[in-house]
């Protein structure tokens, strides 16, 4: 079984679905006998979240009206 | 409202209306990553990127890969404001990161004694604007690739093509880009003073 260093490695990728058959079956083997890390990867889930909602920013008015006005110019050309 | 050109319908004009059709709907995603890149220099960046896609139109086979294009634009636009000011920031060791975990540092550090949710109260003390700061600490190869997967929801692979990245190199930089987050959310509720229990 992977050591609780690899599980916690492969966490994101596992959530990102980026992990093959092989490493997605190592770390759920590993995930069904550590609570730690399974609280590791509920963490990573609420930090994933976090972040996209976080990062997010609403375009201002005035800079979406300038950059209206830059296509507005393109397609006049 | 553009009436005078309605009648024109040669290829160039419906090239030029297609450009605007399938460039008005990304301006505020392109703007937001923009900000996370470049922070205020985010305008002018958006602005190189539509100029440039303009004239590389022709270069865009389907419609549906416009975002990932302008994206890939855009990504490129950021890299030569970053170059021409040299305001890259440093390039920081992440071996000491490589490690690191944020889950089990608050397990460890226990900074809300009394809270039976305390990873999340962590999460909960940050707003917006302090999580725009921790994201503008991280180096640009790392802060690109986390905000295109995590942000807007590309795929790796995408994020590898947009920056003419090998898919391994992604990968290792959202693997590190991640701990480095971690680390730098710590770093900066330490700083600010954000690890003590709020007075009731």
């Amino acid at each position: 079984m992977i050591s609780c260093a690899e599980a916690v490695r492969e966490l994101w990728n596992y959530l990102d679905g980026l992990v093959d058959d092989a490493e997605r079956a190592a770390v759920e083997e590993h995930l069904s006998v550590c609570r730690r890390c399974c609280g590791e990867l509920e963490f990573a889930e609420e930090l994933r979240g976090f972040l996209a909602a976080h990062a997010d920013e609403e375009l201002p008015p005035d800079v979406h009206a300038r950059l209206a006005a830059t296509l507005n110019e393109l397609e006049g050309r | 409202m553009h009436g005078a050109r309605a009648e024109e319908t040669g290829p160039a004009d419906a090239a030029r209306r297609r450009f605007r059709e399938l460039a008005e709907p990304e301006l505020p995603r392109l703007y937001r990553l923009a900000r996370r890149l470049v922070g205020e220099d985010a305008e002018d960046a958006v602005q190189d990127c539509l100029l440039n896609a303009y004239r590389k139109l022709g270069q865009l086979e389907r419609d549906a890969a416009a975002p990932a294009w302008l994206t890939r634009i855009l990504v490129n636009c950021c890299r030569d404001r970053h170059r021409r000011r040299a305001r890259q920031p440093q390039e920081v060791g992440v071996d000491d990161v490589e490690q690191f975990s944020l889950y089990r540092k608050l397990a460890d550090e226990d900074p809300f004694p009394y809270s039976d949710s305390l990873h999340l109260d962590f999460l909960h003390r940050f707003g917006r604007e302090d999580v725009q700061a921790v994201l503008a600490t991280l180096p640009e190869h790392y802060r690109a690739p986390l905000l295109l997967v995590y942000v807007d929801g590309f795929h790796a692979k995408e994020v590898a093509h947009m920056m003419k990245t090998p898919l391994g190199t992604i990968l290792a930089r959202l693997h590190r880009g991640r701990k480095l987050f971690e680390r730098r959310l710590w770093d900066y509720a330490e700083a600010n003073d954000m690890l003590r229990e709020p007075v009731a």
